[in-house]
């Protein structure tokens, strides 16, 4: 497989190409600290990796979960790993650090970390090397730090280990990378506990903890995904800083768009193989593999409205036939001219009118949060509005009003026309049918005892027309006599977007239905909504945190910041100039491809 | 924390960690084991005499205080009864005390559960203090007291450790309720429409209800741990009866020179009581990844 | 690099400061609402307690005298019901008790003929002995069984987690008979019943200990498995750190979090143990009181045990609740 093997040094962009000593950098993270293996120069890659199989049980070599992989990473270069869920990146960045885990086969022809062969290595030579040669950052902080120990304790633990510097001296080692990793007020924050602080103030304390000794290799296994997109923007920044110091960075994701900004190469992996690879520039622009493209595809940021973002996946069922002249005006984002059939013509034209909302939940510390403050839009017939916002925004809480799950404290909201909010759950029960949802967590919005065919059936009442609404969603009616938990994320999220078509509803409220899947899987989804939509003549609410997604699939956007509105409009004029600093500043940190 | 409740914590805990596993539905050699004793509970309770043909009340003094041999498997208690013999035959009264008891608890801590659940605030305040004083008993003592009250035998026995039980799995009911009810599912049957009644008789009950076999199951071990301590202290059955407890009070005279008359016994309930577990934990992971 | 964390957020529910500011006068007012809740329990307790013991069957006064069967003059049985207020009205009686009660005194024993919060006063010591002991020792056969099997492999694994399913299984009344067979028929090192001294005790704490580890060390077990699969232990073994140093810094203190909060389940389940031990290792104390009196029908003597152990109980359970808030810094932001 030597077509897998790359060579350092193919990307665009400023990489350095020196020995990654200290003081070649101005920036912040220029050497006040001796680096580990200050004294010894290295030479070559940072890591090298030729023929790498690794799997579990059995006879070694046997059924690899990795497939004869190789790759190289020079010092101050990012190469990014990028596949699906399953495709075995993870464990490829395990694998690096002698941590594919227990019960695990090993085999490579060569593996060596700065020069130095690290095959056949024992558990206490791993032990020496990892912290000091290699460092490691896993997602989501919260559970990455012990739960119970200070923050201070964790980032000084590879101090602890492989230095001989007193607790004084540890100490202040610490607040200095608590200082390097962008977290003011060192002496508060180390003391705190991963569950005191933000989700990107924890990102930054676990990358302070595995870069403690400067190791010359750093591996982050997608170490933004659990992120909000400023924030994400702030901790690639970070690596950045990293990668101009000199350290070498092997970025495992799932997103090709973001890594896209840092990495100088791209590997793409699929199966516990590599299949592609390449400086990313060229990769991006011109990739050779089914995998790469198909992945290329699904990135929604910037592809306008309407295009499909998978490929057909169900050739059995002919294109549905679009009016040319409605397409069009979905796209521009005006009104289509002819109603759809299943419409009603009496209904009027905004089918959801939402005004004034306030919503506000009492704190534990007796005062109240405001979570929806003064939120006001109509959903047009036909069309899909964005509403977008980062987490804690308030998008959850709106979307509960919009369902009248809970009544708002102030304001109103008004379906085709009549009122919603503010009636009795009885007068609005026969009304319900008129509004579908589809959610984030799709598992655990069916009832875990029921297969799909009961949970179908509960709506419909038949098993013919649930087999209809199963084709309509492209699930096969084999799904029918199995539990949700048995599906795959993408056939559950189709199997909820069935039950939420089986009233036959005019409008779906979609709460981040897409944030919890593969981006080949929510490409399918996005366009499976789009389908159905043109189809139906269904009118959308979709509430979603990513940018990328939300312009892709909407006609008008509303961006929310605690729980207010800062901008509302037509989606294209809004992401061509957007008016408010905070949707600049949104926009402006959305992972793109870079246009070729 | 009842005993009850840690055991439901623990069925699901190993179930939740073996899920990664993709063993789930393997059965293990110590599943196999239990469910062979269970069969072996069974056919004692329903036809003693298949197991042990003999009478567990026929006396041979000549043969008293026989050490276990081929003759007497379990070896023979002082009036020279056939030790084995009463055991299988005393699992018909043990395993009545114990399902019995578990049954009650079970009921009366379903009901409270639920009541206390669905009924909303005051009720919930009135319920949950009602528990929590039955819970400052720990143990047996609310046994002990309602023994007090209506005096020893296998009846009251039952009774009271029923009773003793039922906080435990009230609690967990509880606690189950209210957490289905707040569930992402019953709030998108709300979406689609359904009537409240619909939702709780279709949705919240079964899905609180679902774990009571597993509670049950779990259940059974400690109510015949407890059944058997309230006949060994003299408070249920009593001897010559061939109950599990009793048989272990009689033999506790003879200590010293005939250990098998309370060894074996106590080997009952000790075998029933950790197949009760296992068997508890294994419905809990096929019902979890059916 | 001034990101928009989310903790200047000024509608983020996880604001440190201002939770750090309004922690003292709520920790405050929820110690007081605690205490307040432990006294109405106690009081319910008290209430269940008195009226419970009023349908007891049979006469007091004449148990007062020795029992049905003794042949008593009404005279007598009126000078009695005189003196224990038994003629009064159920709410007088009732309401005396409580007071009796809230100043410290339990009444006399019917049988014993002695006041009630003395006698058991007497015998609190050595069951709170029992108890402690047992649960120390409880605590370091769990940790030490979760230890081991977490470290072992696949056979020592199923060892572990068989001993503890095993031991959980054990009653109290069976060990000890196993307990005295082996200790003191065949090996002869120590006596079948609890002597004053040290000696004395192994067995009964040995009793009350090997079942509690049992349910205790499963706990640990399962919670040192799951912290040892969290993606935290993962990062630690990237800084380099060592089993031994993981099982040490995080995973102990994770496994120890359960064991703290089922210690006041653990000390009310090995009180109800001791009534069974007290017993059969003829060891004085509550437990043995309380067993003796529920023969005799002592209502004094058992309603002051019940309150004595409710109490303990409660007062274990407040303080498992402070050793939780102390050892686990989540729960003091919840």
């Amino acid at each position: 497989m030597s077509g897998a093997r790359v060579t350092g040094g193919g990307g665009t962009g400023p990489i350095p190409t020196g020995t990654g000593s200290t003081g070649t950098d101005p920036g912040t993270l220029s050497g006040t600290v001796p680096r580990a293996d200050a004294a010894k120069p290295r030479r070559g890659p940072a890591l090298l990796v030729r023929g790498l199989s690794v799997g579990f049980g059995g006879v070694p070599g046997t059924n690899p979960l990795i497939d004869d992989v190789s790759f190289e990473v020079a010092p101050g270069e990012c190469l990014a790993i990028v596949g699906e869920s399953g495709s075995g990146k993870s464990l490829t960045a395990r694998s690096l650090l002698g941590l594919a885990g227990a019960g695990s086969w090993l085999h490579a022809d060569e593996l060596s970390l700065g020069g130095a062969s690290v095959l056949g290595l024992g558990e206490a030579g791993w032990r020496r090397r990892r912290g000091r040669d290699v460092g490691l950052v896993l997602q989501d902080a919260l559970v990455s730090l012990d739960p119970l120990r200070p923050i201070g304790r964790e980032i000084g633990d590879a101090l602890r280990l492989h230095t001989s510097l007193s607790a004084g001296a540890r100490a202040r080692r610490v607040l200095e990378l608590l200082a390097e990793v962008g977290l003011p007020d060192g002496e508060l924050r180390a003391g705190q506990r991963s569950g005191q602080l933000s989700g990107g103030q924890r990102q930054r304390a676990l990358i302070a903890a595995a870069i403690a000794l400067r190791p010359p290799l750093l591996i982050a296994d997608e170490p933004t995904t659990a992120l909000d997109v400023t924030v994400q923007a702030r901790i690639l920044d970070l690596f950045e800083e990293l990668l101009r110091a000199g350290t070498a960075l092997v970025l495992i994701s799932h997103d090709l768009a973001v890594v896209s900004r840092i990495a100088d190469r791209v590997a793409v992996m699929s199966g516990g193989r590599i299949v592609e690879t390449g400086a990313t520039r060229a990769l991006l622009a011109d990739p050779q593999h089914a995998e790469t493209k198909r992945m290329i595809a699904a990135v929604p940021a910037g592809r306008p409205r309407g295009t499909r973002l998978s490929a057909q996946d169900r050739p059995h069922r002919p294109e549905p036939e679009i009016d040319p002249a409605v397409l069009t005006a979905i796209v521009s984002g005006s009104v289509p001219a002819t109603a759809p059939t299943s419409v009603s013509a009496a209904a009027g034209r905004v089918v959801l009118e939402a005004s004034g909302l306030v919503k506000s939940f009492r704190m534990p510390n007796r005062s109240r949060l405001l979570a929806v403050n003064d939120v006001s839009f109509t959903l047009d017939r036909g069309t899909t509005l964005g509403i977008v916002g980062e987490s804690g925004s308030g998008k959850t809480t709106l979307a509960r009003l919009l369902l009248a799950l809970e009544p708002p404290d102030a304001g109103e909201v008004r379906v085709l026309g009549e009122a919603w909010s503010g009636v009795p759950e009885r007068a609005r029960r026969p009304r319900r049918a008129a509004l579908g949802a589809v959610y984030q967590d799709a598992l655990a919005s069916f009832d875990p005892r029921l297969t799909a065919g009961a949970i179908l059936r509960d709506v419909v009442g038949s098993a013919d027309q649930s087999v209809e609404l199963l084709d309509r969603v492209g699930l096969a009616a084999s799904v029918l006599g199995r539990r949700p938990l048995e599906l795959s994320g993408g056939q559950r999220q189709r199997l909820g977007i069935a039950r939420a078509l089986a009233n036959r509803p005019q409008i779906l409220i979609c709460d981040e239905p897409v944030s919890a899947l593969d981006m080949t899987v929510q490409a399918q989804v996005l366009d499976l909504l789009d389908e159905l939509q043109r189809d139906l003549g269904l009118s959308l609410v979709f509430i979603s945190h990513d940018l990328g997604v939300v312009q892709h699939v909407s006609d008008r956007i509303v961006v929310i910041e605690n729980g207010s509105v800062v901008e509302s409009g037509g989606t294209g004029p809004v992401f061509a100039a957007p008016a408010h600093p905070y949707t600049r500043r949104l926009l402006d940190a959305v992972p793109r491809l870079p246009t070729p | 924390m009842s005993d009850l409740e840690i055991q439901a914590g623990l069925a699901g805990a190993a179930a939740r960690r073996r899920s990664g596993r993709r063993i789930a539905g393997r059965i293990g050699v110590t599943e196999v084991l239990a469910a062979v004793f269970a069969l072996f509970l069974l056919v004692a309770t329903l036809a003693p005499g298949l197991v042990a043909p003999g009478d567990p009340l026929a006396i041979d003094p000549r043969s008293a205080f026989q050490a276990p041999s081929w003759a007497h498997w379990f070896g023979t208690d002082e009036s020279g009864r056939d030790v084995y013999t009463r055991v299988s035959h005393g699992t018909l009264s043990s395993l009545q005390i114990g399902v019995a008891a578990t049954l009650i608890g079970l009921g009366f801590g379903a009901v409270l559960g639920t009541v206390a659940g669905m009924l909303g605030s005051v009720v919930d305040f009135t319920v949950n203090r009602l528990l929590e004083v039955m819970f400052a008993f720990p143990g047996l003592l609310l046994a002990l007291l309602f023994i007090m009250v209506f005096g020893p035998g296998p009846a009251t026995a039952t009774l009271a450790v029923g009773l003793a039980t039922a906080p435990g799995y009230a609690r967990i009911i509880r606690a189950q309720l209210v957490s289905v009810r707040s569930s992402a599912f019953v709030e998108a049957a709300t979406v689609l429409g359904r009537s409240r009644a619909r939702i709780l008789l279709r949705h919240i009950l079964p899905n609180t209800l679902a774990p009571l076999l597993v509670l049950g199951t779990l259940g059974i071990g400690q109510a015949i741990i407890w059944a058997a301590a309230l006949s060994y202290l003299g408070l249920g059955a009593k001897p010559p009866a061939a109950e599990w407890g009793a048989m272990l009070s009689a033999g506790r005279t003879y200590l010293s020179t005939a250990v098998w008359m309370s060894f074996f016994p106590g080997l009952f309930v000790v075998l029933t009581a950790i197949s009760a577990t296992v068997l508890g934990r294994a419905v809990e992971r096929r019902l979890r990844h059916a | 690099m001034a990101e928009p964390v989310t903790s200047t957020h000024p509608a983020d529910p996880s604001r440190p400061a201002v939770l750090r500011r309004a922690l003292p006068r709520r920790a405050l007012l929820r110690g007081a609402a605690r205490i307040g809740g432990a006294v109405l329990v106690l009081w319910l307790v008290a209430t269940v307690t008195f009226f419970a013991m009023r349908l007891v069957p049979g006469d007091p006064a004449e148990a007062v005298l020795g029992g049905p069967g003794s042949q008593t003059s009404p005279e007598a049985l009126a000078a009695v019901r005189a003196q224990y207020g038994l003629d009064q009205p159920i709410v007088t009686q009732y309401l005396a008790e409580l007071g009796r009660l809230a100043t410290g005194d339990l009444g006399r024993s019917y049988a014993l003929r002695v006041p009630v919060a003395p006698l058991l006063l007497g015998q609190l010591g050595g069951t709170l002995l029992l108890a402690v002991l047992s649960l120390l020792l409880a605590w370091l056969f769990a940790i030490g069984l979760a230890l081991f099997s977490t470290r072992a492999g696949r056979w020592g694994r199923m060892l572990g987690s068989g001993l503890e399913i095993g031991a959980a299984a054990l009653p109290h009344f069976w060990l000890a008979s196993a307990l005295i067979v082996v200790f003191s028929s065949w090996l002869g090192l120590l006596p079948p019943v609890s002597t004053p001294g040290p000696a004395g005790l192994v067995l009964p704490v040995l009793t009350l200990a090997i079942p509690l580890a049992g349910f205790l060390g499963q706990v640990m077990r399962e919670s040192m498995l799951t912290a040892l699969e969290a993606p935290f232990v993962v990062s630690a073994r990237a800084r380099g750190e060592s089993e031994a140093g993981i099982r040490r810094v995080h995973v102990l203190r994770h496994a120890s979090l359960p064991g703290i909060s089922l210690s006041g389940w653990a000390f009310g389940s090995l009180i109800s143990g001791a009534v069974v031990v007290e017993t059969i290792f003829a060891r004085p104390g509550l437990g043995r009181t309380l067993l003796n009196a529920v023969t005799v029908r002592d209502v004094p003597v058992v309603i002051g045990v019940v309150l004595f152990v409710a109490a303990a109980y409660i007062l274990m359970t407040l303080l498992t609740d402070l050793a939780q808030r102390i050892a686990d810094p989540r729960l003091r932001r919840a």
